[in-house]
């Protein structure tokens, strides 16, 4: 082979290939997923901060983050569900069925509120794994497959709550054993240098860097970004496509169980439609952030970023004194900006590449 | 290149065997009765037009589609292929026309994907990194790709420096039989010989190698023997000195068939009205 080898250059050395241009930091950071979402972050910081007096104060900066940390902990799992190529629709309600099944079971068994959270985890788990599985076996689109879970986990979460209950909420388990510690877990609130923040601001940021270090650094992560860029030339290299698919459903149930156990000892009591909508949230909190919503391409930390930006949103709205009519129509032009200017970033780092 | 013959002399047992191999898409016939050889250090190529079956012979060597008749050996041993996984498990690795790439990911993510090296024990198992980058980059060199960066997303390459890095994969995981699924076609002159190139190197390296094209001189340049597939069966095999480039050529085109038509097309009278315009007047 010697004789037909074109002649093979020295290897480049510790100082990088002679004819790659040293790239600069900015393109660098240009070619990442996240950056359309920073950019616009920071927009939405600089203009909250300039229209609303209140919004720069130490305690509004924990209430964003805790209204962006709800939405962030179901953003993680569904970013990178779709960074693998699927959707859930059913992530929303899911939330809201987990924290059912806790407080009911608790309750109707009369046992300590650790069996039902450990039961309610099952369960949803059980949930994802039944969303997945219908999908890789069914290889029906996942819209499809997970609106009919959506449609019906709605119906389960209002009729069973009504059968057992009588009405459309659950009964306060404040009361019962193990409730107080449950609590610590997951609906506490540390004061750090004054400032109060909610434990789920704690959880938010462990999962980021959870999903952030499958994503980047084990086989796992490899296989999620193969199976949404191309599922078949990974089946075809010997990826389980169908066990990572199920498994990031599994993620989605897993961030569905912490959320809607959040839900059920920060209220004690849960009703049974919320979560509605909710899923579509997600989703756009993950394209903010730069998923492809086709798959193979986009970040954790782009989820959380775009998690901030609606917490700022969401919030700012309020400590400027408008009417919070007018939160929807931000979120909408808010993901048509940040979805195009992706776009454009995408296309400019792969030219100038 | 030395010449074909002068190379490591024949195995007794061929890597891979087909023999007398058929499969069926309920009432379809897909394949029938097809029979071949793969041998280290031997090209083997199989022709045909479309439609002739050749995507269902890869499919059944590569463990995506199981066969219904004949007998399927590896290593003499019978088998019977369930998965890609267990096809690449033993050694045969496959590479395909379109679906060689995940084209959005990094070169060297790409390069192992499916075979990623960790290193670390428990929660703390990770990706080597730096290994895979080295390798990646020390692999394609040594298969004389030198790539600019081993970062770049693999859709950045053109269709040959992919199909190049598919082929150094398949070698550096130690594959023994190496399947390739057209992989000179949509590709230039230029290209296709650069590709062409390290299938011979594949083969140099002791690979036993099933080249699937419908493009005649790609084969004979770099081919052993030739497996000629027309509507799902075996229309002829040849080895290299048993026939000639024109032979080949004539057999992988149709033959008598095309002779046929050109006698038709010659003497078929001109129609006197063409596409709502009366015809010229005969000269």
């Amino acid at each position: 082979m010697t004789a037909t080898a074109p002649p093979v250059k020295k290897p480049a050395g510790p100082t990088g290939d002679e004819r790659l241009l040293r790239t600069s930091p900015l393109r660098t950071l240009l070619s990442r997923p996240e950056l359309g979402s920073v950019v616009g972050a920071v927009a939405v910081f600089l203009f909250f901060s300039i229209v609303a007096d209140s919004f720069l104060r130490a305690s509004s900066f924990g209430t964003v983050l805790y209204a962006a940390s709800t939405i962030g902990i179901m953003a993680v799992p569904v970013a990178l569900l779709m960074i693998g190529g699927e959707f859930d629709l059913s992530a929303g309600v899911m939330v809201t069925s987990a924290a059912l099944i806790s407080s009911m079971f608790s309750y109707q068994m009369t046992a300590n509120v650790w069996v039902g959270v450990a039961v309610s985890l099952l369960v949803t788990l059980a949930i994802g794994f039944f969303n997945g599985v219908m999908l890789t076996r069914t290889k029906l689109p996942s819209f499809i497959i997970t609106l009919g879970t959506f449609l019906m986990l709605t119906g389960l979460n209002l009729g069973l709550t009504k059968l057992i209950s009588g009405t459309v909420s659950t009964r306060t388990i404040a009361d019962m054993e193990g409730f107080a510690s449950a609590r610590k877990l997951f609906a506490s609130q540390l004061t750090i240098g004054g400032v109060d923040l909610k434990i789920t601001i704690l959880w938010w940021f462990a999962l980021v860097a959870l999903a952030t270090w499958i994503l980047l650094r084990t086989r796992f992560g490899n296989w999620i970004f193969a199976v949404g860029g191309g599922a078949d030339a990974a089946r075809a290299v010997g990826v389980p496509v169908h066990r990572t698919k199920i498994g990031l459903y599994m993620g989605v149930a897993f961030c569905a169980w912490v959320s809607g156990q959040h839900l059920l000892f920060s209220f004690d009591v849960v009703q049974s439609g919320e979560g509605v909508g909710n899923e579509l949230i997600y989703i756009i909190a993950a394209v903010i952030g730069g998923c492809l919503i086709t798959g193979g391409y986009g970040s954790a930390i782009g989820s959380a970023v775009g998690a901030f930006i609606f917490g700022m949103t969401s919030k700012g709205i309020v400590y400027a004194e408008w009417n919070p009519d007018w939160f929807k129509f931000f979120l909408g032009a808010m993901l048509l900006l940040a979805t195009l200017l992706n776009a454009w970033v995408r296309k400019r780092a792969e030219a100038t590449r | 290149m030395s010449t074909p013959l002068a190379r490591t002399p024949l195995a007794s047992t061929p890597l891979v065997e087909l023999d007398d191999v058929s499969k069926y898409y309920g009432n379809i016939r897909a394949l029938e009765g097809v029979s071949l050889e793969v041998h280290a250090g031997r090209i083997t190529c199989v022709l045909g037009d479309n439609g002739a079956g050749k995507s269902t012979l890869i499919k059944i060597i590569a463990g995506l589609h199981t066969h219904d008749g004949g007998t399927f050996r590896i290593d003499g041993e019978e088998t019977s292929l369930s998965s890609p996984r267990e096809a690449l498990d033993r050694g045969i690795a496959t590479v395909y026309q379109d679906l060689a790439v995940v084209p959005l990911m990094p070169v060297w993510r790409n390069f192992f994907l499916g075979s990623e090296p960790t290193k670390g024990v428990g929660p703390f198992k990770r990706l080597d990194v730096e290994l895979m980058r080295e390798t990646t980059r020390a692999e394609l060199l040594r298969m004389g790709i030198d790539l600019r960066d081993v970062d770049q997303p693999i859709g950045t390459l053109s269709g040959g420096e992919r199909q190049c890095v598919a082929i150094a994969r398949a070698v550096h995981f130690g594959a023994k039989v190496l399947v390739l699924d057209e992989p000179t076609a949509a590709l230039g002159v230029k290209q296709s010989g650069v590709v062409l190139k390290y299938v011979a190197a594949a083969r140099d390296a002791g690979l036993g190698v099933v080249l699937i094209t419908h493009n005649p001189h790609h084969a004979y340049l770099v081919g052993d023997r030739f497996v000629l597939l027309k509507r799902g069966v075996m229309a002829a095999s040849h080895t290299k000195d048993s026939v000639t480039l024109d032979e080949l050529t004539r057999q992988m085109a149709g033959g008598s068939e095309l002779e046929d038509l050109r006698h038709e097309l010659e003497r078929a009278p001109a129609p006197s009205r063409v596409g709502g315009h009366d015809a010229p007047p005969a000269p």
